[in-house]
């Protein structure tokens, strides 16, 4: 095992619309944030390897080289840059190779940044774009979209399992219970079972996207960036860093057939469970061991699914726990306490960096009053890249 | 006041159109908004809300809330025939607007929506209930509908799909300008009012009396860090 990576800085913008701003400038305002999270941004000539996550600038924003970008925006320059895309798994695959730098011995200090601005263009455009990363033949040029294919899912799991759409409401609740106190969020309001679910209106309240996915039971469309500083632990460097390092305990990723339905079953998202069983085994910890979790959300059914192949429920029965409110930020185990990619939102490259930012804030004790989970030791998050056939599993710890 | 000779030749002439019945909906995060018929008593809370956003460009803002001034003015100083506006409220503070009018029993005239209270869907419960009031309470046959926004071309245009009869211009030209009309026709309505529009009627006096007094926002996200009272 290479040397022990910590994370020493964080930094996050507000989610939302940023439309208004150069993705670059959106990148580098949590970048410079991080810096100042961890001791001021005279650490910049400390990096030795810049990691830009993001999906797919050329096609949202017309820009592309953003890694090169964002160097010369920082005033960084020669510090070596590169892009990493990974879908929607394009941040946590950043943080992946930031590790890989460090472990190896290449790099002692690591900035990874990560984001999109999707609101460039339309809802109906952006839900094209991200639907490129299907395949091209047997699904993009069929018409096939994320939403319809999580609806597709959703349906499947309800006749085999017993969900309701009631359950995806109650996941909808408590992720934006949530969102609503966590700054960084794009939608910050809390939602009701009985307007989403129950009442007279939620029908209407809460539309049909594609059925039976609602409305609250999809990630909006959402601007933003997060960044994170790396260092190896047992480098004279990382005394210069004025926050204690949260140590990256375990790190797994897998891919699985990029055609969906070349699986046996489409209900086992088998690169999930891969990545989290390689994490735990090098974390040396087991899901129990887990104390909340980060889970890729972008439609409420991951939320559960994700949960199962992380070996947190089992098979089928993860909407029972929700139920049983066992993921509310004060149950067994919280789940999405940031609001998830549901109600904090979903820029898609930047997500996976932004979860990383979570886990640091919780596992420091930084988070909001009333979203902060009680001592927590060990923080999980699972980022997904296409239709969970690239996926990042990472573990952090406090040590 | 005394209306003179010239005075009644300025003003169109006055049609009883057929009210608006009340109703309450219960948006997402569970506060209840009162839709009601806008009463003359409330045009100074009804002013006082837009004029803020005469400033905001920001998805046109300041263009819709220029219009909807002028029209609600000139419907309080009678220089508008048949409009009618519709006022969302949660606890009384204005949430949207909708101006709306009635031009003959085939025909209406869709003017503007207006959002003040973003993230929960406000303007497009609101469009949906100055529909319903065109078609259900007027009887109106077809509702003429442009938009000067993305977000307002996204909401009506396409979420109800709506008949384009741009190429029927000048023959079928929305009063607002030259942009290509597009139509609500009672068939497109019965498709979608099922998933557009949604209340609950007859709403409880005493939630009915929380919309009695309309009060204005002290902020609004459109206008970050301003307050009225600041």
């Amino acid at each position: 095992m290479g040397a022990r990576v910590g994370i020493v800085g964080i930094g996050h913008c507000r989610f939302g619309n940023s439309s208004d701003y150069d993705l670059v400038d959106v990148i580098a305002y949590s970048a410079n944030a991080a810096f100042r999270d961890a001791g001021g941004l005279a650490l910049r000539k400390e990096v030795d390897q810049v990691f830009v996550g993001n999906m797919a600038s050329g096609l949202f924003n017309r820009e592309t080289a953003v890694a090169s970008a964002l160097v010369s925006r920082m005033n960084m320059e020669p510090c070596p840059a590169e892009l990493i895309e990974n879908g929607p798994a394009s941040g946590a695959s950043a943080v992946k190779m930031g590790y890989m730098a460090i472990a190896s011995g290449m790099a002692d200090v690591v900035l990874v940044a990560a984001g999109e601005v999707m609101r460039a263009v339309t809802g109906w455009e952006a839900t094209d774009i991200v639907a490129t990363m299907a395949h091209k033949e047997a699904e993009y040029n069929m018409g096939l979209t994320l939403p319809g294919f999580a609806g597709m899912v959703t349906r499947l799991y309800m006749e085999k399992y017993g969900l309701t759409e009631r359950d995806l409401a109650l996941v909808a609740v408590k992720d934006h219970d949530n969102g609503a106190k966590n700054i960084y969020s794009h939608v910050q309001l809390p939602v009701t079972i009985d307007a989403i679910a129950d009442g007279p209106s939620a029908n209407v309240v809460n539309n049909y996207v594609a059925e039976p996915l609602r409305m609250y039971s999809t990630c909006p469309v959402t601007d933003g960036s997060a960044a994170i500083i790396m260092v190896n632990m047992d480098s004279p460097k990382a005394k210069l860093f004025k926050k204690k390092p949260v140590r990256v305990a375990g790190i797994g990723s897998a891919t699985d057939t990029h055609v969906v339905h070349n699986r046996a079953d489409p209900l086992v998202l088998g690169a999930v469970k891969l990545s989290a069983d390689q994490a735990y085994k090098m974390a040396g910890i087991g899901p129990k061991d887990i104390s909340f979790a980060e889970l890729h959300d972008a439609f409420v059914i991951f939320e559960l699914m994700n949960s199962e192949e992380c070996g947190f429920f089992e098979r089928g029965k993860s909407f029972l726990a929700v139920r049983n409110h066992e993921t509310d930020i004060n149950g067994r185990l919280p789940i999405n306490p940031s609001g998830g990619l549901k109600a904090k939102g979903h820029p898609v490259g930047g997500t996976g960096v932004s979860q990383i930012f979570e886990l640091v804030r919780q596992l420091r004790g930084e988070a909001e009053e009333g979203r902060q989970v009680k001592d927590p030791k060990y923080g999980m998050a699972v980022n997904f890249g296409g239709f969970g056939n690239n996926v990042i599993t990472t573990i952090l710890a406090k040590d | 006041m005394a209306i003179d000779e010239l005075e009644k030749k300025l003003r169109p002439p006055e049609v009883q159109l057929a009210p608006y019945p009340s109703k309450v909906i219960t948006l997402a995060s569970g506060e209840t908004m009162v839709v009601r018929e806008c009463r003359r008593e409330d045009t100074p809370a009804l002013l006082g809300t837009v004029y803020p956003l005469l400033g905001v460009a920001k998805d046109y803002y300041d263009v819709v809330a220029a219009r909807m001034y002028n029209e609600i003015l000139a419907w309080y100083r009678y220089r508008i025939a048949n409009m009618f506006t519709l006022v969302g409220s949660i606890n009384g503070e204005i949430a949207g607007i909708v101006t709306s009018r009635h031009v003959d029993s085939h025909l209406g005239m869709s003017l503007h929506t207006l959002t003040i209270k973003r993230g929960l869907r406000v303007g497009a419960q609101l469009f949906a209930a100055k529909m319903e009031h065109h078609l259900e309470y007027l009887k109106e046959d077809e509702v003429w509908i442009v938009a000067e926004s993305p977000i307002g071309f996204k909401r009506w245009m396409i979420e109800y799909e709506l008949e384009d009869r741009g190429s029927q211009y000048p023959a079928v030209r929305h009063e607002l300008g030259g942009v290509p009309t597009f139509v609500l026709t009672r068939k497109l309505w019965d498709a979608v009012r099922a998933v557009k529009n949604t209340g609950t009627r007859p709403v409880a006096p005493e939630v009915l009396k929380t919309a009695d007094k309309l009060t204005m926002p002290n902020e609004y996200v459109q206008l970050p860090g301003w307050k009225r009272n600041g």
